[in-house]
């Protein structure tokens, strides 16, 4: 690895060295040793296993369900760290502490907690239910489950570049007579779209693999509401490690993809805002 | 100028009322539904299931776990972060972008490779035994996949803000013969300081409530191998339906615990500013 | 260039250094059994490791202790089989323990090494329903109405649930004489009444009692008595005219306790299973005792009048895994549109 243009900044061998050896040891071995297991297997057989109609059924869904919840994260994520940030009232601190309770809650925990409160006994559910929305055992409910892991996502990626922002390019724009709406959208959101991507990045890529939280509340059915980790879990039960791992490998490989495109727009981003300054 | 003052208090009353909305619905809720199952049988029930001694040690090793894996994240974070932001070097994207693939890998899938590169059918599976060395099925493989699910989670808080401030000051600085180290805390690491307390508290709670990669990686050994979120699927799958809830009211807790905590770091570094 | 190789050796040490300074167990003069069972056997096993250890103190004089690890039967196989160090698994189907005999653990012929096919206590499957009985739900042909909605398993991620599965053909077989297009039909239309599919046992009596879903939940025998125990007022069991013998396997795992050097413990910790005590243990936690005498104590318990078809009237787990279970299997035909 060569670095292209000399930087003055000290430490870039040894910050390179840990990180390297780190990402080898936690992310690069095992995932080489999944390629391995899968190169294993015959091309023809991976592409059998993965254009399987039932295993396309649950791609669309967990697709689906992930773009819509990670989507619904980012606007309530940019909402709310903007509410923390921004405003103060009572009771702020105490929402800011909660952000977190979605990671420390094992997902089991959640799953069954939402699907007990979304089944059309449940309090919300119940209510839904009045208009004929069936929101547990549905797709509904899966992005319901989803939005709930992947919240933290948004909010903590966004909230601190926010606390960040220098403000006298706003009170600039406010004196020159920027409305409020014009401020936010041409001085400070593109400030905050490289957090955003990488928040929503984060959640629509936890959300493609959640499985814990989910089985719980889908229903499970096929080509309706059963998710590709689902898939994934039926193979294992089969002692079916090939075609497991061969799944595994595509929805790796999507993420990867995925993520390499949020990351490369962030990049851009971050140049443009440069260049502009 | 008046009315704009109204307008702009019109859109912070929507702004938090959705706020609170969101999050009471979303949080609070199912909170609230954790706490009275719980209690569903009284006290006595709750009480004998927080101080069961599988419970005690459940807890005991999420916390050895959670400690472990947040320290070593913090140190791969800070390196990670300062790597990708302060200098220029070719595979920067793909270096990003593989270390954001674990939050991306289905836990299931993540406790599968860890399997198959240290269970019995990988070719290191020899060695290790030979070593005496045990990572599947012990504490070790635990502690391995905690670490892997919350691996960018530091760095990736430290990034963004590391990106919008540039890397002037730090190139004056070390023009001017300042070292490394100092240059690190002297002038990176005030800009970074909420990004990292917010990165060491996602990573906290993260590594505290990972089910799916560890559960694979366990073996459910009760009293040996079990973490709290395990212990409480394994109640759950038990019939034990009230004590389940019980044990995750404590994961709960411990949440809290850390919201304390950062407040009081907020307010004792507040203060200095 | 020097900064970088000290920094890559310091990081792999701490690695390393934290990994392998975890990995040592401890050191016990007792002897140590780990038995790693599926998921409701809690209870049972807990009773059932006391008194083992007291009874293996009276023939040696040595202290016992075995660890339990409970988890889905299959997922539990699969973890022996990646190298959990398990003396002896006692699972929910013979055909988990063939796979941990398949990864070269243990040997074959195993199912002969007890008694009784190797499963010293069994259970079968039962409907659970809404007191009262609202839909007058009496056997299986009732779960095929169009009013009933049925909870049940995922066959494919829940090994218990393969019995289920299979309870209902063994139903439908006899129903219309083996006519393999009907019985497909009937299990068609009887997963179509299927309202939620959970991934596992537990997860289906959620969504059936605290969820309040479906009315009728197809269960093991054990698991429904659970469910009454709990809310004795709520929930009744029904006994449909045919079922099947649910045989959960217990084997010694060879290659660990070969060489963890256990084989004595692990054996007589397999065989005391079948012991009068140890028998009234698992009738106690509504299992059916294998022996029949004892089986005959709790006759009030269990209705005993059900005819009970067994796994080779399917050839065996390896071909009914094959034609209902594996990809393309009858299970996966049922749902294709």
């Amino acid at each position: 690895m060569k670095r292209s243009k000399r930087s003055v900044i000290p430490g870039f061998g040894i910050s390179m060295g840990v990180t390297l050896t780190m990402l080898s040891i936690v992310v690069l071995i095992p995932l080489i040793s999944l390629v391995v297991f899968t190169l294993q297997m015959d091309l023809k057989d991976v592409i059998e296993v993965i254009t399987r109609e039932r295993v396309l059924a649950s791609f669309k869904v967990s697709f689906q369900t992930a773009l819509i919840a990670s989507l619904i994260n980012a606007v309530m994520g940019l909402i709310l760290s903007w509410v923390l940030v921004r405003y103060s009232f009572p009771g702020k601190k105490i929402m800011d502490g909660m952000i977190e309770l979605p990671f420390a809650m094992p997902t089991a925990v959640a799953g069954i907690a939402l699907t007990s409160l979304t089944a059309d006994q449940g309090w919300i559910g119940s209510f839904f239910a009045r208009y004929g929305i069936k929101i547990a055992y549905t797709k509904i409910g899966i992005t319901v489950a989803l939005v709930f892991v992947g919240l933290p996502f948004v909010v903590r990626s966004v909230q601190p570049v926010l606390e960040k922002l220098d403000p006298s390019y706003e009170e600039a724009a406010g004196v020159l007579g920027a409305n409020p709406v014009m401020i936010f959208w041409k001085v400070i959101f593109p400030e905050l779209v490289p957090a955003l991507f990488t928040g929503f990045g984060l959640a629509f890529g936890r959300c493609l693999g959640e499985y814990g939280s989910v089985v719980f509340i889908a229903g499970n059915k096929p080509y309706e509401t059963e998710i590709v980790p689902l898939i994934i879990m039926s193979e294992l039960q089969e002692f079916d490690y090939s075609s497991a791992t061969a799944i595994a490998l595509i929805m790796l490989l999507v993420s990867f993809f995925i993520l390499f495109l949020v990351n490369m727009i962030q990049a851009r981003n971050t140049k443009i805002l440069k260049g502009g300054r | 100028m008046h009315e704009e003052k109204v307008g702009s208090k019109i859109v912070k009353g929507i702004l938090i009322g959705l706020s609170i909305l969101f999050l009471v619905v979303m949080l609070l809720f199912p909170l609230f539904i954790i706490i009275t199952e719980s209690l569903k049988n009284g006290w006595n029930t709750y009480i004998k299931a927080v101080t069961d001694k599988y419970t005690v040690s459940a807890l005991w090793l999420t916390l050895k776990a959670t400690v472990i894996a947040v320290a070593l994240n913090t140190i791969f974070g800070i390196f990670a972060a300062w790597t990708i932001t302060k200098f220029h070097f070719k595979g920067k994207k793909i270096l990003t972008t593989l270390i954001d693939i674990p939050v991306t890998v289905s836990p299931i899938i993540a406790g599968l490779i860890f399997l198959l590169t240290f269970g019995r059918q990988s070719f290191l599976y020899p060695y290790l035994q030979a070593a005496n060395i045990k990572i599947v099925f012990a504490v070790p493989g635990i502690i391995l996949a905690t670490i892997f699910v919350t691996f960018p989670f530091i760095s990736r808080e430290l990034i963004p803000v590391l990106e919008a401030q540039g890397t002037e000051e730090e190139e004056a600085a070390a023009l001017m013969g300042a070292g490394g180290i100092t240059i690190f805390r002297k002038i990176t690491f005030p800009h970074i300081k909420w990004a990292f307390i917010y990165g060491i508290v996602l990573c906290t709670a993260r590594a505290m409530g990972e089910f799916g990669a560890v559960s694979v990686l366990s073996g459910h050994l009760r009293g040996v191998t079990n973490t709290l979120p395990l212990h409480v699927e394994i109640l759950f799958n038990e019939f034990q339906y009230v004590p389940a809830f019980a044990v995750s009211s404590i994961l709960v807790m411990l949440a809290l615990i850390i919201l304390v905590i950062r407040s009081v770091v907020e307010h004792i570094s507040g203060k200095e500013e | 260039m020097q900064r970088k190789v000290i920094s890559i050796v310091l990081a792999g040490i701490l690695v390393v250094g934290i990994l392998s300074g975890c990995g040592s167990a401890t050191d016990s003069s007792a002897v140590q059994l780990i038995n790693v069972s599926y998921d409701p056997t809690r209870e049972l096993y807990e009773a059932y490791n006391q008194m083992f250890a007291e009874h293996w103190k009276e023939q040696t004089g040595q202290e016992i202790e075995v660890t339990q690890s409970h988890g889905g039967s299959g997922k539990q196989a699969l973890e022996v089989a990646n190298g959990l160090e398990a003396d002896v698994v006692t699972l929910a189907l013979e055909y988990d323990v063939k796979a941990v005999e398949d990864a070269g653990l243990i040997d074959s012929g195993w199912i002969d090494e007890f008694s009784l096919d190797s499963s010293p206590y069994t259970s079968t499957i039962v409907f659970l329903v809404r007191k009262g009985n609202p839909k007058d739900i009496r056997d299986w042909d009732d779960l095929v109405r169009d009013d009933v909605s049925i909870i049940t398993p995922n066959p494919k991620t829940s090994g218990g649930a393969r019995w289920n599965y299979l309870a209902a053909w063994a139903y439908a077989k006899q129903l219309y004489n083996s006519d393999e297009i009907q019985i497909k039909k009937f299990i068609q239309k009887l997963y179509q009444n299927v309202l939620v599919l959970d991934s596992g046992a537990r997860g289906a009596t959620t969504s059936f009692i605290e969820n309040g879903q479906g009315d009728v939940l197809v269960a093991w025998e054990n698991e429904a008595f659970l469910s009454i125990q709990d809310y004795p007022n709520d929930y009744e069991i029904i006994t449909p005219s045919i079922s099947i013998l649910a045989q959960p396997s217990v084997a010694v795992v060879d290659s660990v306790v070969d060489s963890k050097q256990t084989r004595e413990a692990a054996t007589e910790y397999l065989n005391y299973l079948y012991s009068e005590k140890a028998q009234r243990i698992a009738g106690d936690n509504y299992y059916r005792p294998s022996n029949e005498e004892i089986l005959q104590e709790y006759k009030d318990v269990f209705d005993l009048d059900i005819h009970l078809v067994t796994i080779d009237d399917f050839g065996g787990w390896e071909e009914a895994q094959e034609t209902h279970f594996a990809d393309g299997g009858i299970f996966d035909q049922i749902y294709e549109k």
